[in-house]
């Protein structure tokens, strides 16, 4: 994987220390909170309800054992023996404080991590398919060009400053498990008849108040120009998008009220002046960055059938893990395992210091030391020998991470909510404990088939809730919690947003709306194999509303 | 009825003023009836912020109950107790207990 060169090196450890006498600085009384607030935020750092908030970032979801320890470290030594792992694929800490900040970054430095860009109105942590690198129905490995469009767009001068933040995300599959449809930028890592590799260019989609899905300015970029073109969208964006308005502010408005034709027509302009210039990626570049990010050297382990079948005899649970969180690899000896950490009841992407450590020692014994964290908020183990699942699973049992649930109605986004930040109007992870407890068995998960339900504590919707088969938003309505559900939306290839299927629930009453919506699915699908949103495409919102509001006068 | 509330600088932890200086639990924080009295909480949160003690400075409504200062918006009982889901954690957590919902 990616190793930080002498300059990655000498960035963040100047970015270390200047971080680090600002806060001397602040904690001393030299500088006023408004002067300290935009350089907290540049460096991850925000103030929630109960105590300040560390955002760090993970590269594209990409972690080594070392990394993983590190955090484990940091959670049992500065905050509260735990961490968050977040939709944007970062970890957040919730309690740590602020004089102990700089000591947090010099350890996150010295295993090659930092908080750099995971706030403010620049370019954030460039996301990508938790299982690049690894999955059987991939083209490339998306990371190398998430790798590069980091490179370029740290503390890139004409982009630190936008009108709002600016979300980037890369897939490699024509199955997109990165959800880029819902990013200001989305690009599908592609080839094209000649067998080239480019990218598919999507622009304007984005969650909170204004949902929107991205548009497809571009079918086919040549993977050279990706920065020369990423600059011109850049360049429109920055140029126009509204700053009169945070609300407004986003690129995904200046989509909409430009018209896609529009602004593709001024970012094709601008790009025209940058393409063939010095924007435009040298092959030898591209091949050096590819070169970090080549895969460890699989051996055949050919040996792995025979035990996992009489594994499988031997013991249901783990048969279950198996069909649920094994996925298949590239490598037909190799699977990709999802660690969720959806335990039932509780908190979605919660992880103790001892298991982020337990974790990484199961990575570097049988992952080639390689882990990933999914923007659903789980972990991933990309490349395990199918010889070894067994005894991966065993170790994963031992500290309570097998949950069997991957994709199934219990694999839960949830945004923090009420419970700790200082935007949420509701709280989220109670909600998420409830349905995950309500839906504990499994046979039942399995019955009702892959469902994505999402929960976001405000309009903000970092917990992705319009994109949830099932999304739950909560609100504050006269003094209380108030939980709106939204049906049909959808964060994979044929991306969609969600339609609010009537009025709110209260925190007493959603999850047996939910349940409601489950059991009106199992009676109207065609067959085990319709899914949740399939189903819901096929017969639109009316029979969930009448499951739900049949013979009720329910004041909106 | 309302009480002054912020974020100590140095750690982040919510803090309530009382009795001439910042409380860590809002229990028995100062209490402004009127006004005037509201008035001089909020100057004396704008000093506190300006001497770089706290950050965050917000009056909020309460109630008493049984001698006690509640949070009437469940943000606030939030803030005054920790997080609902881990009652293990926050100040709910001491020997006190102010528990949130």
């Amino acid at each position: 994987m990616y190793r930080y060169d002498e300059f990655d090196h000498d960035f963040v450890k100047a970015r270390v220390a200047e971080f680090s006498d600002q806060v001397q600085r602040r904690l001393a009384g030299e500088i006023t909170e408004d002067q300290f607030r935009p350089l907290r935020l540049m460096n991850g750092v925000y103030l929630q309800l109960h105590a300040y908030m560390l955002r760090i970032a993970v590269p594209y979801g990409t972690l080594n054992s070392r990394q993983l320890r590190m955090l484990g470290h940091i959670a049992r030594k500065y905050d509260k023996g735990y961490g968050h792992f977040t939709t944007r694929q970062n970890i957040q800490f919730n309690w740590p404080a602020l004089s102990d900040i700089p000591a947090i970054l010099a350890d996150l430095a010295s295993v090659e991590m930092h908080a750099i860009q995971t706030s403010g109105n620049c370019i954030r942590n460039v996301t990508a398919d938790h299982f690049a690198g690894a999955a059987a129905d991939e083209v490339a490995d998306p990371r190398p060009y998430a790798e590069i469009l980091r490179q370029w767009s740290s503390v890139h001068p004409e982009f630190s400053y936008l009108p709002r933040k600016f979300k980037i995300a890369v897939t490699g599959a024509e199955r997109d498990r990165a959800a880029i449809q819902t990013h200001d930028i989305g690009l599908h890592l592609k080839k094209n008849a000649a067998g080239e590799l480019g990218f598919a260019v999507y622009v304007g989609g984005g969650q909170g108040r204004t949902p929107m899905v991205a548009r497809k300015i571009r079918d086919f970029l040549p993977e050279a120009e990706l920065l020369s073109y990423c600059t011109a969208i850049l360049r429109v964006y920055n140029l126009y998008g509204r700053r009169d308005n945070k609300f407004k502010a986003r690129i995904k408005i200046l989509v909409h009220e430009t018209g896609v034709e529009e602004i593709t027509r001024q970012i094709e302009a601008e790009w025209q002046e940058l393409k063939d210039a010095e924007l435009k990626l040298p092959e030898a570049d591209i091949q050096a960055i590819n070169a970090y990010f080549a895969p460890p050297a699989l051996p055949d382990r050919p040996e792995g059938d025979a035990p996992v079948k009489q594994a499988r005899l031997d013991s249901k649970s783990f048969s279950e893990w198996l069909d649920q969180n094994v996925v298949t690899h590239r490598h037909p000896d190799y699977a990709a395992v999802t660690i969720s950490l959806k335990g039932i009841g509780e908190v979605p992407g919660d992880a103790t210091d001892s298991q982020m450590e337990a974790v990484a020692d199961i990575a570097e014994k049988y992952a080639f030391d390689e882990l990933r964290v999914s923007h659903e908020q789980n972990l991933i183990l990309p490349h395990v020998a199918r010889a070894d699942l067994k005894a991966v699973y065993d170790a994963l049992v031992e500290i309570g991470l097998a949950t069997a649930n991957s994709n199934l109605i219990s694999d839960i986004i949830s945004c923090p909510g009420l419970d700790y930040c200082a935007l949420a109007t509701a709280r989220s992870i109670p909600v998420a404990q409830e349905i995950s407890r309500r839906f504990a068995s499994l046979e039942r998960q399995r019955e009702i088939g892959e469902l994505k339900l999402k929960i976001s504590g405000c309009i903000n919707a970092c917990g992705h809730h319009h994109v949830g088969h099932i999304g739950i938003l909560g609100v504050e309505k006269k003094g209380t919690e108030l939980y709106q559900v939204t049906l049909g939306g959808s964060a994979d290839e044929n991306t969609s947003v969600g339609e609010i299927i009537g009025p709110g629930f209260s925190s007493e009453e959603v999850t047996d709306a939910i349940e409601q919506i489950v059991e009106t699915y199992l009676g109207l699908r065609l067959n085990p194999d319709e899914r949740f949103i399939d189903a819901y495409r096929r017969v639109g919102p009316a029979p969930f509303k009448e499951a739900l509001y049949a013979g009720e006068t329910k004041a909106a | 009825m309302k009480v002054l509330t912020a974020n100590r600088l140095s750690d982040g932890i919510a803090v309530w003023y009382a009795d001439g200086g910042w409380a860590e639990t809002v229990g028995h924080a100062d209490i402004a009836h009127d006004k005037a009295a509201e008035d001089r909480l909020e100057a004396i949160g704008a000093a506190a912020a300006a001497n770089n003690e706290v950050v965050d400075v917000n009056l909020i409504d309460v109630t008493v109950i049984n001698g006690v200062v509640e949070p009437v918006r469940l943000r606030e009982k939030i803030r005054a107790a920790g997080p609902t889901i881990r009652t293990d954690i926050g100040k709910q957590a001491s020997p006190a207990p102010a528990r949130a919902a």
